[in-house]
């Protein structure tokens, strides 16, 4: 086994580790902490499809996250009202069961991510950068100008959605689930990487023009990957509206696409459990730095300067003796 | 004579002021190598560009195995059996040499939306691609990351690439650029031997290697086909050499 | 609806669309030259803003706190080139997003601890406070109307700057060939210094006017980056002209969108429901305008690079 995998081993069997030390010595928070982390992680493996396998810089991905967040806020908030969501042409009422929520979040950011993708993959680079950014800023405003669903102010989730056979509001059911969702997002970014799927997106990657020579396109190998990168951002964004019981345009701000970058790049991209690792690393910063100072923010950005200027390939990268960047 | 392969009608391409391509009217017809020859900035690889699809011609046509490609893209050209190599060496660098073979062996066989099963695994994909290396000698080489291959090896894969698109026409841009003359020898037995498959378009700056392996030969300076015949044709020919002759000294014009 | 009012909007949408000009200007110029994306530009913005209240508080003048806004916003820009941006040029986007996102955080949360978290105001000065009138009987607020006059002749100043002066000449030099103008012995480091500290004053300046007429608070300098993204994609990368252009459509088209879109739904749906509808269509306008732009020019209105 060579050091990443070890690496990845232990990270994964800290994630775990930690939520049930939490319940054992009966700190809840450090349960919910561990939740946030697979969820956040979720995310970032998300964004890790397009980002370090498919070389799309997108600062875009709080809109999928965001997305999937409303669709478990709406379906949760019609279901408690016993109001419909349409009634023509047919009747869809809102939900409270995870296995359907997940679906519809998956497909409505998986939608937004189609059309978002084909339009910025016209483009490359800084322009394919700024281009999502905004067009993650045209949902964010639309959710703030949308009255019907808090718009500015937010949705409350009164009950948290159901899963059969577990009680999602025990806090280690819930993180059970996050967790589970995490490693088979992870084991199938594994499989993908490992794909011709995977041979045709790392071309797409290091060379568009090879990738076309042969005759493969590299905007539909990178369209794909880059739904499929929407679609996970979405499913933890359900998930981590089910977590806060809360969903706000502050999912879809660009802050928050940042930050799904920033787990990332912190953990290292291309790494399966980059993303997790990174995650993981902001979370504890945040909680500790928290409580040296109101201030963390500034220490937090400090030091992600450093880490670009004199780190890189992120943290399993460093851990794993070899850097890698490219 | 056979019906051309790839047939090119007038065509012509300006940049600005600059006329790249002028009225180029050319073809390739089964087993043979057409050769491309031409001072610097001729516009010899502005042929090969439109044909390739990477730019669009102001006018004229493309005729490919009985289409008019002249409005599709790289990729659908591609698709329908053109393979093409770059003058200056274009792979995945942080693929292995196989590897970069494999992409294409899986775009001929139509199936790159795989997602779950490893390619690695697959050894008819594998086997297909080494077949591939093994005819331009790099099997020993084929673990290798491409970017850290020679400077041969990268032109010896481009070929190999070429070679896995099971192409109807190759379009080959300077494959002996930068090449010392062993390994020039040995990739002038590997052509000759290509031409049997299928028919090469040839941009080649090597006149030896081009007199060895052309069936014909056109020149082209200022964008416009000034002769083309047989290689003793071209050779005799008074125009060819007052041009080339001519253009000594001033070889910048782009 | 009224004459006047339209006017009014429309001259509140040039206004719009010049400050967006100053912030595009900076950041199309930066990326023209250093091939650098900045996502901390909008920072720059929000110092001058502090500057100019913090500056125009002591001494009472506001013409000394506009000046400040630019010296600091020009010395921050400088500080941060020399001290991190400098090193990101050789880099990919990706790190030079993550490290001007990072400073972001930085410059934002150092200003909330050294200003605190509640806005600041600043005061339009004596002269320039009042309407103006305009012919056909139209009042106009006399400090948009100057910010209107200021960013046209900070436009023009920049065109001739670029067009004339031995500087815009290295700039010109710096976006077509970065290597040549090393040869040519000009000393690239102190370039790269001043347009970033150039853009930044740019910024600065922006964020100082727009700042009298709303406020003065950490984070307002986000929002704008964005829509100066928009402005640069619409108009084209590294061109000042499609810069212009295109932030003064995007300028206009916010704010009439804003205006005129609840009115114009009010006209075949119950009030409410047009004030919604039309509300948020009109916070979506300009992203639909660049779409659309992105969908049949992808290279922008006045972009000549593939991108």
């Amino acid at each position: 086994m060579n050091r990443e995998a070890a690496i990845s081993l232990l990270i994964a069997a800290g994630l775990l580790a930690a939520p049930l030390l939490g319940n054992a010595f009966d700190e809840p928070f450090v349960i919910t902490l561990a939740t946030k982390v697979a969820i956040l992680g979720l995310a970032g493996t998300g964004l890790n499809i397009a980002l370090g396998y498919g070389g799309m810089v997108s600062l875009g991905h709080a809109a999928f996250f965001g997305l999937g967040g409303y669709v478990a806020g709406i379906l949760a908030s019609h279901a408690l009202n016993y109001e419909p969501l349409f009634t023509a042409p047919l009747l869809v009422e809102g939900t409270t069961q995870m296995l359907i929520i997940w679906p519809v979040a998956i497909v409505v950011s998986g939608v937004a991510a189609l059309v978002i993708g084909a339009l910025s993959l016209r483009t490359t680079g800084v322009f394919f950068i700024m281009i999502t950014l905004a067009f993650a800023q045209m949902v964010y405003y639309f959710a703030i100008s949308w009255p019907a669903y808090g718009g500015e102010d937010g949705l409350s989730i009164y009950i948290r959605s159901e899963f059969p056979g577990l009680n999602t509001l025990n806090p280690l059911h819930f993180f059970a689930i996050c967790y589970v969702l995490l490693i088979l997002a992870i084991g199938f970014s594994f499989l993908l990487s490992q794909s011709r799927f995977g041979l045709a997106l790392g071309g797409a990657r290091q060379n568009a023009q090879r990738l076309a020579t042969v005759g493969i396109s590299p905007f539909r190998v990178k369209l794909t990957a880059f739904v499929i990168s929407g679609m996970m951002a979405g499913l933890a964004g359900a998930l981590y509206a089910d977590l806060n019981r809360f969903v706000s345009p502050s999912m879809l701000s660009w802050h928050t696409s940042g930050e799904i970058m920033v787990f990332v790049i912190l953990g290292g991209t291309r790494r399966l459990f980059g993303p997790a690792a990174g995650a993981a690393l902001y979370i504890v910063l945040e909680n500790t730095l928290g409580d040296v100072s109101e201030h963390w923010l500034l220490l937090l950005g400090a030091l992600l300067v450093a880490l670009v200027l004199f780190a890189r390939g992120g943290v399993i990268g460093i851990l794993a003796g070899q850097t890698r960047h490219a | 004579m056979p019906e051309p392969i790839l047939q090119t009608e007038k065509l012509s391409k300006r940049f600005g002021a600059v006329v790249a391509s002028d009225a180029v009217t050319l073809d390739l017809v089964a087993g043979e190598i057409h050769a491309l020859i031409g001072p610097n900035g001729a516009g010899k690889s502005t042929v090969i560009k439109q044909v390739a699809g990477e730019i669009r011609q102001d006018s004229g046509s493309i005729r490919f195995a009985g289409r008019d490609i002249g409005r599709l893209d790289m990729v659908a050209r591609a698709r329908l059996g053109l393979a093409r190599t770059f003058q200056v060496s274009s792979i995945a660098p942080e693929f292995s040499a196989l590897q970069n073979v494999m992409l294409a062996v899986q775009s001929v066989e139509r199936k790159t939306f795989r997602f779950l099963k490893p390619a690695r695994s697959d050894t008819s994909l594998k086997e297909q691609a080494m077949s591939h290396l093994v005819r331009l000698l790099l099997d020993d080489r084929a673990e290798i990351r491409a970017g850290d291959l020679s400077h041969g090896e990268k032109r010896a894969l481009e070929i190999a690439i070429a070679l896995a698109l099971r192409p109807k026409a190759f379009l080959l841009d300077e494959p002996m650029a930068g090449m010392g003359p062993e390994n020039t020898a040995k990739l002038i037995e590997i052509l000759d031997g290509l031409r049997t498959e299928a028919p090469i378009l040839l941009v080649e700056h090597d006149m030896d290697a081009v007199f060895a392996l052309a069936d014909r030969i056109s020149v082209i300076v200022y964008g416009r086909i000034i002769a083309s015949g047989t290689p003793e044709q071209i050779r005799a020919n008074e125009e060819v050499r007052r041009a080339y002759l001519g253009d000594e000294g001033h070889d910048g014009a782009a | 609806m009224t004459v006047s009012l339209i006017v009014e909007q429309l001259l509140n949408g040039l206004q719009f669309g010049f400050m967006l000009f100053l912030m595009a200007a900076g950041l199309t110029l930066i990326f023209g030259v250093m091939g650098l994306i900045n996502l901390a530009h909008g920072s720059f913005y929000m110092i001058g803003a502090f500057a100019c209240a913090a500056v125009a508080a002591a001494t009472g003048s506001y013409w000394v706190g506009l000046a400040a806004s630019l010296a600091a916003a020009a010395a921050a820009g400088a500080l941060v080139e020399v001290a991190v941006i400098r090193r990101l040029y050789r880099r990919d986007h990706l790190d030079q997003v993550l490290a001007t996102f990072a400073l972001i955080l930085v410059f934002s949360e150092g200003t909330r601890w050294v200003f605190g978290s509640f806005p600041l105001y600043l005061t339009v000065p004596d002269f320039l406070s009042g309407p103006v009138a305009l012919p056909g009987g139209i009042d106009y607020p006399l400090f948009r109307f100057a910010i209107i006059l200021i960013g046209l002749v900070i436009a023009v100043g920049l065109f001739l700057l670029i067009a004339r002066t031995r500087l815009g000449i290295r700039i010109r030099a710096g976006e077509s060939d970065r290597e040549m103008i090393a040869a040519l012995g000009v000393d690239i480091r102190k370039l790269y210094t001043t347009v970033f500290a150039i853009g930044a004053a740019l910024a600065g300046l922006a964020g100082a006017l727009v700042g009298t007429i709303q406020s003065v608070q950490v984070g307002m300098g986000e929002p704008v980056l964005i829509l100066a993204f928009v402005v640069i994609i619409i108009g084209g990368l590294g061109s000042i002209v499609g810069a212009l252009v295109s932030a003064i459509l995007v300028g206009l088209a916010d704010t009439l969108g804003r205006f005129l879109l609840p009115v114009a739904f009010d006209t075949f749906m119950d009030s409410s429901t047009a004030n919604n509808v039309g509300s948020a269509l009109a916070s979506m306008l300009i992203y639909i305008l660049m779409a659309l732009v992105l969908f049949l020019r992808p290279t922008g209105l006045f972009g000549t690079r593939a991108h």
